[in-house]
């Protein structure tokens, strides 16, 4: 276990979180992601490039976003407070927007006229379709057949905003394969693409670079807790796919030592049923994607297929970071099923008038559990990471509703 | 002298260019491996590279892609292998044989295990496409067991990076031909005999040239300056859907040995 006491000091020079991270890539990949690091690297502490991201954040994005007190949730729940960061709020619907927004200014400086993302729940799809159309780049989309169907509405969005969604009809034709297939495009087209991947996974430095982007989310909820409550919340929660809009709320409060930080996993059909995509939880050390990691894999290391009824949590693998709190004990990562996040989802709309999306009802799901284990003047705060509009016609097929 | 050294020291002795195919291990036919082996040897083969299949091949294209999940499909994985390359050994003491596939499948199945288990089978070496330089550490006990690390280097990689590449490499270099995955069919012969020509005045090992090589003029266009050319998609292309040995050994003939005769010609 590694022993360390200052949580803001990862990853090392090589992108190596403890045992986790680093660059696992085909030596082709080697020069351009030595050359995103060092413009990445560099920009990061540009005061003019932080005050672009700002502006683009504040006018753009809509940032910063409300932390609410879900009060006839909390006092249906009869447990300690619950508390929502709106992530939902944010144009196209999800925090996805604060990493694509930082990544398509990176690319506009590198000078990369073509960008190009993979996508699960097709959030990362628009929210790179958007930025590619405000910045005047051309976009292509990798997605896969199994996610076209179930997130539609998505797949139109991101035409109408000028993108070009490619079918990945490989493997489980799943976000991985996506990743997959995103990977293979970079590899031919170096020269002149950006690749903006979509959660805190990949080779170094985009564990950092995209955790560097969500991590706002932390820093104004961090904030906001001290002045609307006069102190941090007891305990955190968010659903964990890649992991990025999770660690996007814990960084902040990764050295507040009190806060307990619980990250929700999609347990799909149920742990027990290997019909879940639980990585941490349920999964073991391996190198997926170009990093170290918790993976699920067979015993010859193929990477199973995942379930979940999110296509955003349905992912083999999770960001390094993750991994690491996990071993360091400084997070749980634990799982909610499909029926538990669904009927979170209910409640939420119902007592709040909030449709979340399925990914982040596994937060609302963790949020609600852990709120009986407070007391009432406790605090939870669940990082809401986006909107469910785009799940309406998944929902509807699972009740057997036409609409 | 590992069994790679002393294959590519005979070549050089000999004057000729080394013929280096690769095949899915496991496909068509998890039945055959062993003969198709053999077939391959008999073709002309100076040493062979056996593809460890993986779920997510990210730098192979489709034809690989495909290969590796129809043997996944028929359950093979490292065990298997590692049986095949024994059986192989029975026969043939002398081809050298590289592993090649992706991490995940050495790293599950434990790297002290997996090297021990793999130089009792017979393997010389490994070339795992996503453990850079960078990474290798890993590999430590692959090393000590006495398998060598196949490196990779790329027409993006940069000049300094070559130089530590070229001081590192054991076995034989791989020089990928193009920034793409495997299977792409565009191959610009002049760019890649300057950047061969430069990675063999620094490099000690030989140097070997894959990705793009599908046929005998491709092979013969390369043969000028590199120790080896690598052939393997358009090869597994040829074998998909052979069901018996002995189709699969017809076939290997038929591709290989125009190739072969190009080599030799040169
Ligand atoms: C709303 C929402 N939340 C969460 C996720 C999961 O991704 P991550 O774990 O990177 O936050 C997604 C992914 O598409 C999403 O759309």
């Amino acid at each position: 276990m590694p022993t360390i006491d200052d949580f803001h000091a990862w990853p090392d020079v090589h992108g190596r979180f403890g045992n986790y991270g680093g660059s696992y890539v085909a030596e082709t990949l080697m020069a351009p992601l030595a050359e995103l690091s060092e413009a990445y690297l560099r920009l990061r502490d540009d005061p003019e490039f932080i005050a672009e991201l700002d502006r683009d954040l504040k006018h753009y994005v809509g940032r910063p976003s409300p932390v609410y007190h879900a009060e006839r949730l909390s006092q249906h729940v009869g447990g300690a407070r619950i508390l929502f960061k709106r992530e939902d709020l944010n144009h196209t619907g999800a925090h996805k927007i604060n990493n694509t927004v930082g990544q398509a200014l990176v690319a506009k400086r590198m000078g990369k006229p073509r960008i190009i993302a993979e996508t699960g729940a097709g959030q990362h799809g628009v929210a790179s379709a958007t930025v590619a159309a405000r910045l005047g780049l051309k976009c292509v989309v990798y997605m896969g057949a199994v996610d076209i169907e179930r997130q539609k509405i998505n797949v139109y969005r991101m035409k109408l905003l000028g993108a070009e969604v490619v079918p990945v009809t490989s493997g489980s034709k799943t976000l991985k394969d996506a990743l997959n297939e995103a990977m293979r495009d970079w590899v031919t087209h170096v020269a002149d693409t950006f690749y903006i991947i979509g959660t805190v996974a990949g080779p170094h430095p985009y564990p950092l670079m995209v955790r560097d982007f969500n991590a706002i989310v932390g820093r104004e909820a961090r904030a906001q807790m001290l002045e609307q409550y006069g102190r941090l919340p007891d305990v955190l929660t968010a659903c964990v796919g890649g992991g990025s809009n999770a660690i996007g709320l814990f960084h902040a409060f990764l050295n507040d030592a009190d806060v307990r930080i619980v990250g929700a996993e999609a347990a799909g059909e149920g742990i027990a049923t290997g019909h879940h995509a639980a990585s941490l939880a349920a999964g073991r050390p391996g190198v997926l994607h170009g990093n170290r990691t918790y993976v699920l894999c067979d015993d010859n290391g193929q990477i199973t297929e995942t379930h979940s009824i999110s296509a955003g949590l349905d992912y083999p693998g999770v960001g390094p970071e993750h991994a690491f709190l996990k071993d360091a004990g400084r997070a749980e990562y634990v799982g909610v099923t499909d029926d538990e996040a669904m009927e979170a989802f209910h409640l939420l709309a119902r007592t709040e008038g909030i449709l979340a999306a399925l990914e982040s009802s596994h937060a609302v799901a963790q949020a609600i559990k852990l709120a009986r284990e407070y007391p009432k003047d406790g605090i939870v705060l669940c990082n809401l990471s986006g909107r469910g509009d785009k799940d309406v016609h998944t929902i509807a097929a699972r009740e057997g509703v036409e609409v | 002298m590992s069994r790679i050294d002393r294959r590519f020291a005979a070549l050089k002795a000999a004057g000729r260019t080394g013929l280096i195919p690769f095949v899915t291990a496991g496909d068509p036919s998890p039945q055959h491996v062993v003969a198709l082996m053999h077939a391959l040897v008999d073709a002309g083969a100076d040493l062979i590279e056996l593809g460890v299949p993986f779920s997510d091949p990210m730098a192979d294209g489709p034809v690989i892609q495909h290969a590796s999940e129809r043997a996944i499909a028929k359950g093979v994985g490292l065990n298997e292998v590692l049986g095949w390359v024994a059986r192989f050994r029975q026969r043939d003491a002398e081809t050298p044989i590289v592993l090649m596939g992706y991490l995940n499948p050495v790293e599950i199945h434990g790297y002290a295990r997996f090297a021990q288990e793999a130089v009792q089978a017979g393997v010389d070496g490994v070339l795992l496409v996503d453990c850079p330089l960078e990474e290798a550490a890993v590999l430590q006990p692959l090393r000590e067991a006495g398998l060598q690390q196949i490196l990779l280097a790329a027409p993006t990689t940069a000049p300094v990076r070559m130089a530590q590449l070229c001081g590192s490499a054991e076995g034989f270099l791989y020089y990928v031909s193009f920034a793409g995955i495997t299977g792409a069919a565009h191959l610009s012969t002049g760019d890649i005999a300057a950047r061969v020509a430069d990675i063999r005045a620094h490099a000690k090992a030989p140097v070997a040239v894959g990705f793009g090589i599908r046929d005998a003029a491709s092979a013969k266009a390369i043969a000028g300056f590199a120790d080896a050319v690598v052939i393997g998609s358009a090869l597994v292309e040829r074998l998909a859907g052979a069901t018996d040995a002995e189709e699969m050994t017809m076939r290997v003939h038929a591709f290989l040995a125009p190739i072969r005769s190009a080599l030799d010609a040169h």
